[in-house]
């Protein structure tokens, strides 16, 4: 079982829609394919129409008083199910706090899937925090969405300094450029550079597009509901592109 | 992966196409949406032993023009794996599967047993879906309109099979009660396999290598001993097609084994049979087992080479593999003739003569003819086997002594094994025959111990007979090197296989050492357990 996850500090940069339709593309690919919905705010569950609602909340999942099995909810599409949001999620550092190996929990709690599941892909919330401590370790490849700005490579050698600090096992990093906007020169620039420079940044730039917006309204994964469209076939290039790295057949 | 119970309807006479009818049923509590219509086969898949079936699971291929796949759900209905797999023409070993989860939960409860079609239906499967408020599918609908195509044609009522989306049991249950409120959708009593069964006309569990026959005690012995036989001849005849097209290999054992069984019978107890009977079929029988004898060995060989393989340490795995491919070959061969054995007209006329007569010995005895070999239809199956039991354990007993006796180091010579073997064997077809006759929990103890010491002689004569091969084997591929003009392997090559063949034939010889060692333990374990010694005359072990 892989696991992934979506993570940057910062807010509102395209790690929801990258998680949805990264997972998604997955399910399609015949893969058992799990998508974690770790942010209370629940952007994920809501494309897939699912209630953010875990029965104990966090606090269950954690203790293990509730196995994740018993919490997951199937998607509308064939091999991707979703474990949803629940607003209790905002207080899940606590909960970490109390655990035994507080930065653990998370990969403990993942370990019965594999069973089940081939993928596991992690929404997280824009945050630096104990649950995004315990990603990082969880996780065999961590996905960075970037905005092409001047402060975004600073922004990622911050988050992958911190990464090779942490000791046991570290993830990869695969960056990637979300939201580029093709009217404005710096962002073609710093992508078209930062791309051919730094093996971890992916080659696949998702550009902003209004048919990713529209996922909202139409809640359902771009593939699904635009298969042609210039989206879709961006988040497959990332898609085949993350595969590749990741050793998956 | 959709996990949870179906729920299952048959769908009875109504106005308007049904698709209206269960919104019409669903309103306002959930919407439907229409997905796909489709034209399938369903092929129901198991066993010839009904090993899915025992295991509480139904395997079921659905597949249309371009696709096929194959589903697995236990017996209560609920979802337990699927995977595509294009339409294939079963019988087929589980190595069809791809590797992933349906192969896996499967090949425990299969094992080397092939896939045989149990029924077949062809029509047409609609997909609907199940919206909540959300526009969220909560379950799926598939109405299955279709007909039964094997073994028999007959059309099947249409079903409606509502299946939950994963976490939405309760919404699905809630759809299924809303459903069998409404008219025109009746909650189906039997599952779609069940009534594919009935409609099929077939049994489930229709068949098993035991010897499942009820003996009263005081049955007529030579009446009872018919049954016995009757019974196993059956069991040859649901065999013998499939071993013919070499469909797995368990056939050929289970026919085996009946062979085997016959003839035991009447070396022990055919003096029950009226007339020369026995003597006469014994030889037609000896004659059968020899037949399927070397196809036998070849398969035990071949399914044991990658645990024997795994043995090695010195040799390199590949080292053996002429000597696997060699084996193959020579099973191809030997399976030809094995099949042109079983179309002979000597086995066609023996099986026929052999009912024939087994029919007439079950009949009860006609009023005594004035005849000057008056047989004794006196004897009732509960004294003979009480009688033959009796003699068997003794003959165990016997041989049993002698080997804790012999006590040498090193243990008791082969010969002194293989006479050991022969009587414990000969002692569990008695009990096998006429188990009926006996207290179930009583027999199961003492077949379990009996077990124990069989499987100490077994393992040493399965080493004694891989060793014998071994040798033939490396006989074989010297001369094949001698003989001009084969495809002669290079030296080196045949170095290295030879190697390997005496590094096998080591650890054969440890097994066997090991057997040996142990056989006086297992034996006094055996007797100590005492579980036959009480019922050595058995009047303890027949129920009161
Ligand atoms: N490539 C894109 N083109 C246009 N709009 C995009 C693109 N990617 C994301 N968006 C939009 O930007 C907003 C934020 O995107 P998204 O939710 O994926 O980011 P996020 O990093 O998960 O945000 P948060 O930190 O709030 O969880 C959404 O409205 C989304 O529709
Ligand atoms: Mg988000």
């Amino acid at each position: 079982m892989k696991i992934f996850a979506t993570y940057n500090i910062k807010g509102g940069v395209g790690k929801t829609s990258a998680a949805v339709n990264l997972a998604y593309l997955a399910g399609e690919d015949g893969f058992r394919t799990l998508l974690w919905d770790l942010d209370p705010q629940a952007a994920a569950s809501y494309v897939f129409r699912i209630q953010p609602r875990v029965k104990g909340g966090a606090k269950a999942l954690i203790r293990g008083a509730r196995p994740l099995d018993d919490a997951i909810k199937g998607t509308d599409f064939d091999h991707l199910d979703l474990l949803p949001a629940d607003f209790t999620y905002r207080n899940m550092d606590l909960a970490l706090h109390k655990a035994k190996r507080p930065t653990r929990q998370l990969s403990r709690l993942l370990g019965p899937l594999a069973a089940d599941y081939d993928i596991v892909f992690l929404d997280c919330p824009p945050s630096i925090s104990l649950v995004s401590e315990n990603i990082l370790h969880a996780v065999h490849t961590l996905l960075v969405p970037l905005i092409p700005t001047t402060l975004s490579e600073r922004t990622f050698d911050q988050l992958t300094a911190f990464i090779d600090s942490l000791d046991g096992q570290r993830p990869a990093v695969l960056a990637f450029f979300s939201m580029l906007d093709r009217r404005k020169r710096l962002h073609r620039e710093i992508a078209a550079r930062l791309t051919a420079e730094r093996p971890d940044i992916a080659a696949t730039v998702i550009p902003a597009m209004t048919v990713i917006e529209q996922m909202a309204v139409r809640r359902a994964p771009v593939p699904a509901f635009a298969p042609r469209s210039a989206a879709a076939q961006r988040y497959r290039q990332l898609w085949t592109e993350l595969r590749g790295r990741s050793g998956l057949t | 992966m959709a996990t949870g119970r179906c729920r299952e309807f048959v769908i009875e006479d109504g106005a308007g196409p049904v698709p209206r009818r269960v919104a019409a049923a669903l309103r306002p509590h959930f919407t439907v949406a229409a997905q796909t219509r489709r034209r399938a086969r369903q092929v129901w898949l198991d066993t010839f032993d009904w090993r899915l079936h025992t295991a509480g699971l139904v395997l079921r291929q659905v597949s249309g023009a371009r696709s096929g796949e194959l589903v697995l759900i236990t017996s209560a209905g609920e979802a337990v794996a699927s995977e595509p797999l294009p339409t294939q023409r079963w019988p087929c070993l589980i190595d069809v599967i791809p590797e992933g989860p349906l192969r896996d939960r499967l090949s425990p409860v299969v094992e080397i047993r092939a896939l045989l079609p149990v029924a077949r239906a062809d029509g047409t499967l609609t997909q609907l879906r199940v919206l909540d408020g959300e526009q969220k599918t909560v379950a799926r609908i598939t109405l299955e309109v279709t007909a039964l195509a094997q073994p028999a044609a007959g059309p099947l009522p249409p079903r409606l099979i509502l299946t939950p989306v994963r976490g939405y049991q309760s919404a699905t249950d809630r759809a299924a009660r809303l459903l069998a409120a409404a008219d025109g959708f009746a909650p189906s009593t039997r599952s779609a396999f069940q009534t594919v069964l009935a409609t099929a006309g077939r049994q489930p569990g229709d068949y098993s290598d035991r010897v499942d026959v009820t003996l009263p005690e005081s049955m007529p012995a030579r009446t009872a001993l018919a049954t016995v036989l009757l019974r196993l001849a059956d069991t040859m005849e649901a065999n013998v097609g499939f071993v013919i097209r070499d469909v797995d290999t368990e056939f050929l054992h289970d026919l085996r084994v009946a062979v085997r069984r016959t003839r035991s019978a009447l070396r022990l107890a055919g003096d029950a049979l009226p007339g020369d009977l026995a003597a006469r079929f014994a030889p037609e029988f000896k004659w059968l087992g020899d037949l399927t004898t070397p196809t036998r060995d070849l398969d035990v060989n071949l399914a044991g080479f990658d645990a024997m393989v795994a043995r090695l340490h010195a040799a390199a795995p590949g080292d053996l593999e002429p000597l696997r491919a060699q084996l193959t070959h020579q099973r191809a061969i030997e399976c030809r003739k094995l099949a042109r054995g079983l179309r002979s007209a000597r086995f066609g006329k023996l099986m026929v003569s052999w009912r024939g007569a087994l029919d007439e010995a079950a009949a009860p005895p006609r009023a005594p003819r004035r005849s000057k070999r008056a047989h004794q239809p006196t004897a009732d199956i509960g004294s003979l086997a009480a009688d033959r039991i009796g003699r068997a354990y003794r003959k165990v007993a016997k041989r049993g002594a002698a080997i804790t006796a012999a006590g040498a180091a090193g243990g008791p010579p082969a010969e002194d094994m293989h006479a050991l073997r022969k009587r414990c064997k000969e002692l569990r077809y008695l009990l096998e025959f006429f188990g009926s006759l006996y207290d179930p929990a009583a027999l199961r103890r003492a077949v379990k111990d009996l077990k124990g010491l069989q499987d100490c002689l077994g393992d040493f004569q399965d080493a004694e007979v891989q060793r014998a091969e071994v040798r033939e084997f490396a006989t074989w591929m010297l001369a094949r090197r001698a003989a001009p003009g084969t495809g002669q392997p290079p030296v080196s090559e045949l170095a290295a296989t030879l190697l390997a063949m005496g590094e096998l034939t080591s650890q054969l010889h440890a097994q066997q050492l090991r057997a040996r060692a142990e056989v006086a333990g297992r034996f006094a374990a055996f007797a100590r357990a005492g579980s036959l010694r009480t019922l050595g005359l058995l009047p303890r072990m027949a129920k009161a």
